[in-house]
Order: C-alpha cells, then sequence, then structure tokens
C-alpha cells in the first residue's frame, strides 16, 4: 500500500463525497445531566458568564468564560472514569493515544423497541441478529445505540421516575460479549450514560461501564444525529479535550459518512 | 370605612411611570433607635432608666432627669388623638404628589405626645393605636391606627405606602421546589396576590408537590434557574416588570463544617445557589423593581430574602451551610441600601431548622414551612425590614445580642 493519499480524503470532504455529520448537542444550561441522590455532589452542569460584549466591560471583543463536569453535554468517558479501570495504562483523556480518536462505527438500531419499552435492554441476540444483517463487527470499532432518545426533549429524554431513570441501554451479557468477543473500541448512546437508566440495579451496575472501562475502552454518551449513519461504513472522530488526568470531557463528535446513491 | 381597592388595570403604555421619590429620610443616630423597632415591627420608645420617663421624641438626655441613659423599650401604644389636621398643599415633591395627607396629634397613655400619620379611618377624639413604620426612605415614622380593625383597613392609601402587601400585587417566587416556596404560594395566593409566579429549574426532574402547587390559584410556573445567569436574565426580561415582589426561596442545606467536607463541589453548588443565586436575580431584577417603586397600586414593593439565622452566629454542625447564608446576609444588606434608592424594600427573615428533610436529624423545635409562609405575608403585609420566626431564631438572636463570644462557644460545642 502507498502512502494514503489525504489530499483526496480532503478532496472528497470538500466535494461532498464524505459527508460529515455532528453527532454532538449544543452545549447548554438547559441540557440536562446525570443525577445524583441530592446528597452526593453533582455533576455541575453548563455554565457560560460574559466576561464582556463589545461593552464597558471590552469595548471590542466578546468572550465568556465557561465551567461544566467533565461529564456535561456530549461527552467521551475514559477508562479512568469507572473503578473497573482505575489502574490502567493511558486511562485518562491526556493520555489516550490520539489515534484512538478515529474509528470506525457500527450502529445498531434499536429505536423501534426502545419506543415500546424505554426499559429495552440490548441483548447478544440483537447483535447476532445485527451481524447476520451486516457482517461481523470489526475489532477496535465504536457501536452505537441508536435509540432515537436524543429526538426527546425535556422530561422525556430523562424520563425520571420515582424508581429513577428509565432509558434504554445494554444489558451485560452484550457488553461482555461485544469486549471480549468482537474487541470494541467502545460504546456510544443518546442517553444520558453508556448505561441503561436502570443499569444501578444490573449485575454488575453499570455493566457498560464496567466492563469497557475495565478493559481500557471508552464511551460515548449524550449523541446525536444517529439516525443519520448508516448501519456500518461510517468514521467517527471524538477527540476529548486534554485534560491532566481527565475522566472524560465534553466533546464534538463528527461522524465521515461516504455519500451513496440512496443518499445523495 | 376604607374604599377597598378595586384590582389596578392594566397600565396606560403612554403615560409615564413616575420616578419613585422618597420622603425626607435624615434621623439622628440617636432616632434610628425607631427604625430599628420599626425594622421589626415593635413599638419602642426611648425609656428614662433613672426616672421612667417615655421620651419622645429621642434625645440624648432626659428632659426630666438629664439623665444620658435613655435605651429603648416596648411601651404600650395606645393613645387618644387629640388633633388632626389634613394637609392639602406641600412644597416636599414626595408628599406633593400624594396630598391630602392626614396627621394628627396623639396623647399616647404612656405619656408623651406624638405627631404621627393618620389611619383614614380614624377620627378626632377616637382612641388610636400606634405603630411605628419604615416609610419609603427607609426610616421610621408613626402612623397611627383605629383602636380596633375597620374593614378594608389594609388599603387605606397612607397605610399602604407604607406596607408591601400581596394585595393585588405580583409576586416571584424563585424555587418552586421547595416546601417553603410550595406554602408560600398559597399563603400569597389567600392574601390577594393577582400573580405568583414560580420559578422551576431542570422542569426535566419531577418534584414532590408540583401538581398540588400548579393547582394553586394564579400560580404560573415559570423557568428559572438561579444558577444559571442566562436563565435568570432570560427570566427577568419576561417577567421583571411584572413583578412587584421578589421572595427568594432558593434552599441549599448541608451538614458539614468547613474542615469535614472534602473538596469544594459542594461549597460551590451551595454558593451558586445561594450567594452567587442572590446576585443574579438583584443584577436581573434589581433595576426594574427599583424603577417601579411608585407605579401605582401595584408598585414594585419588596425583595424578600429567606435566611438560616446561622447567618448571624455560625453553626459549625452546619458550618460551611452559616458561611453561605453569612454571605448572602451581607449581600442583602448592601442590596437593601441600593434597593432603598427606589422605596423598595428588603425583607430578611430569619428561621431555625426547619421541618424538612434536610434537617431530618435535628432536634425540635423546628418551624413548618406552612408557619414560615404565614409570617412572611404578614411581614410583607406589616411592612417590616426584618423577621425572625420560631423559638430558635428568637433565642439564637437573644443569646447574640447578650454575649457573643458564649454563643460561639455555645453553637460549636
Amino acid at each position: 500500500m502507498g502512502t494514503p493519499d489525504l489530499i483526496a480524503f480532503a478532496g472528497a470532504i470538500a466535494a461532498g463525497d464524505i459527508e460529515v455529520i455532528d453527532l454532538t448537542h449544543t452545549l447548554t444550561p438547559e441540557f440536562p445531566t446525570i443525577v445524583m441522590p441530592p446528597e452526593l455532589g453533582q455533576c455541575a452542569p453548563f455554565r457560560m458568564e460574559e466576561v464582556s460584549r463589545y461593552d464597558e466591560r471590552g469595548p471590542a471583543w466578546y468572550w465568556n468564560n465557561i465551567s461544566m463536569g467533565e461529564h456535561t453535554g456530549t461527552h467521551f468517558d475514559a477508562p479512568v472514569h469507572w473503578i473497573s479501570g482505575k489502574d490502567l495504562p493511558n486511562g485518562s483523556v491526556d493520555t489516550i493515544p490520539a489515534e484512538n480518536f478515529i474509528a470506525p462505527a457500527s450502529v445498531i438500531d434499536i429505536s423501534a423497541q426502545s419506543v415500546a419499552n424505554p426499559d429495552y435492554e440490548l441483548t447478544v441476540a440483537d447483535v447476532t441478529a445485527w451481524e447476520g444483517l451486516h457482517g461481523r463487527i470489526p475489532p477496535r470499532s465504536w457501536v452505537l445505540l441508536r435509540t432515537d432518545w436524543s429526538k426527546r426533549g425535556g422530561r422525556d429524554y430523562v424520563n425520571m421516575h420515582e424508581d429513577g431513570q428509565h432509558t434504554p441501554g445494554p444489558c451485560p451479557e452484550v457488553v461482555r460479549f461485544l469486549v471480549e468477543e468482537r474487541d470494541l473500541h467502545g460504546f456510544g448512546t443518546e442517553t444520558i450514560g453508556t448505561d441503561a437508566g436502570q443499569a444501578f440495579h444490573f449485575n454488575p451496575p453499570y455493566p457498560a461501564h464496567y466492563y469497557m472501562h475495565g478493559k481500557g475502552r471508552y464511551g460515548l454518551q449524550c449523541l446525536a444525529n444517529l439516525d443519520l449513519l448508516p448501519p456500518t461504513g461510517s468514521v467517527i472522530l471524538a477527540a476529548p479535550l486534554k485534560i491532566r488526568r481527565g475522566s472524560g470531557s465534553p466533546l464534538r463528535v463528527l461522524a465521515l459518512v461516504p455519500r451513496t446513491e440512496s443518499r445523495a | 370605612m376604607t374604599e377597598p381597592l378595586s384590582r389596578p388595570k392594566r397600565k396606560n403604555p403612554l403615560k409615564k411611570t413616575p420616578v419613585p421619590l422618597l420622603p425626607q429620610g435624615t434621623r439622628s443616630r440617636t432616632a434610628l433607635g425607631l427604625t430599628a423597632a420599626a425594622a421589626e415591627g415593635r413599638f419602642q420608645l426611648q425609656v428614662c432608666v433613672d426616672c421612667v420617663m417615655v421620651v419622645y421624641p429621642p434625645r440624648d438626655a432626659c428632659p426630666r432627669c438629664l439623665s444620658p441613659r435613655l435605651p429603648y423599650r416596648d411601651v404600650a401604644n395606645g393613645g387618644t388623638l387629640l388633633a388632626e389636621t389634613t394637609i392639602r398643599i406641600s412644597t416636599d415633591v414626595y408628599f406633593r404628589e400624594r396630598m391630602p395627607w392626614r396627621i394628627g396629634t396623639v396623647a399616647l397613655d404612656v405619656g408623651p405626645s406624638i405627631v404621627a400619620h393618620l389611619h383614614g379611618d380614624l377620627r378626632e377624639g377616637e382612641r388610636t393605636r400606634l405603630q411605628l413604620k419604615l416609610d419609603k426612605s427607609g426610616q421610621a415614622i408613626v402612623m397611627a391606627l383605629p383602636a380596633a380593625d375597620t374593614p378594608n383597613m389594609a388599603d387605606d392609601p397612607q397605610w399602604r405606602e407604607l406596607t408591601c402587601d400581596p394585595k393585588y400585587r405580583r409576586v416571584l417566587i424563585t424555587d418552586g421546589r421547595t416546601a417553603v416556596a410550595q406554602a408560600l404560594a398559597g399563603a400569597l395566593s389567600e392574601a390577594g396576590a393577582s400573580a405568583i409566579f414560580v420559578g422551576v429549574a431542570d422542569p426535566w426532574k419531577p418534584f414532590p408537590g408540583e401538581e398540588k402547587l400548579r393547582r394553586i390559584e394564579r400560580v404560573e410556573i415559570v423557568p428559572l434557574d438561579l444558577t444559571d445567569t442566562t436563565s435568570v436574565n432570560e427570566c427577568a426580561g419576561e417577567f421583571a416588570a411584572r413583578v412587584d415582589i421578589l421572595i427568594n426561596t432558593a434552599e441549599h442545606v448541608r451538614t458539614g463544617g468547613i474542615i469535614d467536607r472534602k473538596g469544594l463541589t459542594i461549597a460551590r453548588e451551595e454558593l451558586e445557589i445561594r450567594y452567587f443565586g442572590l446576585t443574579r436575580l438583584a443584577q436581573a431584577f434589581g433595576p426594574v423593581l427599583r424603577g417601579r417603586g411608585a407605579d401605582g397600586v401595584n408598585s414594585a414593593a419588596a425583595f424578600v430574602n429567606l435566611l438560616s439565622v446561622y447567618a448571624l452566629a455560625n453553626w459549625p454542625a452546619y458550618g460551611a451551610f452559616s458561611a453561605t447564608e453569612a454571605a448572602c446576609l451581607s449581600a442583602s444588606l448592601s442590596l437593601r441600601a441600593e434597593l432603598r434608592q427606589g422605596g423598595v424594600k428588603v425583607l430578611n427573615v430569619f428561621f431555625g431548622p426547619l421541618e424538612t428533610e434536610w434537617y431530618q436529624a435535628v432536634q425540635p423545635p423546628k418551624v413548618a414551612p406552612a408557619s414560615l409562609a404565614r409570617e412572611v405575608v404578614r411581614a410583607l403585609q406589616q411592612g417590616l425590614e426584618d423577621l425572625f420566626v420560631g423559638d430558635i431564631a428568637e433565642d439564637i438572636r437573644a443569646r447574640l445580642a447578650v454575649n457573643p463570644k458564649a454563643l460561639e462557644r455555645e453553637l460549636g460545642s
């Protein structure tokens, strides 16, 4: 194989032969964050304070100070986020090798099941059925779980009830399967968290966090526009901020998708 | 009999909003003793320690025995209206636009005669109750009321000038999730507030009492997150010109002293919600409130801060919390001076532990949210500036006045 032609690649993007799809929600103060019991510290939501806006505080310039948690908005989970990944090398956002921020994606659609059952759990059978149609999930690829949850707003998005959140996610077995049998790169969801809303009650609790981060793999959550991705063939650019010893970070997630006849 | 207020008409947009003017507000340091009493709704005059003479107007020496020992004491407020005068012309810009204005001379049963502002239902020769009230300048004046309550007496124009009555006023309650806020919404609705806007942050998070709150008459839930400057500004943009009374119900009660808490996450949340929340409200709503202090029947009237009494003296079991409350108290005093220019009062309400889940482990007595709400409404109807609710608040305050160092050790033991 010769030297890859990046100029041709850039040209394909410019020509629209490769589409760039933004999988990111806008960072706003209103966007829900994960909720912990109120006696515990909370993940800070996004906040913005104006420093100046062409006014007496700075006549020619507009800028803001912003603040947020590492796990606010569309964000990346590094392995050190979970206790199972705490001792792994290169497990924080600043030490993850940069090449890991670009990887292909397999998109599994459980949006229909999630409409019927907000607690729907992705199973190994779902994955093997998907593979029957689209081929085996290649090693080191993102598995993105399409639920269309990102199209919901407010209360329906968080779906918080007295017994906690009700949002779809993976069952423990399927995460183990993906990590151990398919060598997945990471797992991405549209919901708040890579795990199901009720995953605290799974065994182990929060299996996506537990197994993935325990194996040094990554998470993406609060993704949008997964419905615009093909089941296979897209490439994800997901580079978190380089925060020293950071456990995660809000980020811009982009998908590169080849334009097909049907999409053109 | 007082003519009952009618619901104010919608404002004529072609008419200029009057600039809030203030009556003369300079007092001697000694006379500020009356202001202190008026702020809490007490009737206090100087009483000579040596000859027991009740002294008015305030003096630095007893007119009978020349003793300089003239502390303010609670005294009986009964008297007789000897003579009344109706002022029809004044050179004072504040009174000119409020003419006619009735004043009269009252012979107090305890001794002195006092020139007082007169309630409309009081006639010459009748028995009267005197009250010290804060006028728009924030200083004490004496108001003479009929000996017994009369129908619609709170609607008397001279009286209403001194109070922050919620009747026909529009109120913003800043955080509707708390039990106190929900009790307040009910109490204000009963007190005749014409609109009760209730702020709710994170509307995606359900909360207890929500359905009941929504059912209260004239309650409207509005998006408002005190930790978010944009949200507070947007809320003010929509509602500030329609808010006559703002009640900040935001609370963040957590145990632990300064060392005990690991890190700053909780402390930051506390400051965001309480101190910066207050600052955001003041910056967003303050200027409009201050500009509407003389805007008719539903003029801007009050900014209410709910404060833990431990703002006055740190309780190390809730040490970091107490420190935040102290910051809010200090800010409220600046805000009070700033809003006074517009004739808008800052009411600070101090209370001890509440009968809520965040004080679950604290021994009674605790203040029930409903009684706190009732007292806040009463304080607005009376035009008070400082209110202590419940035994703990009264007790802390009394002990602080006697010996602050002793209280410090007692609270820290």
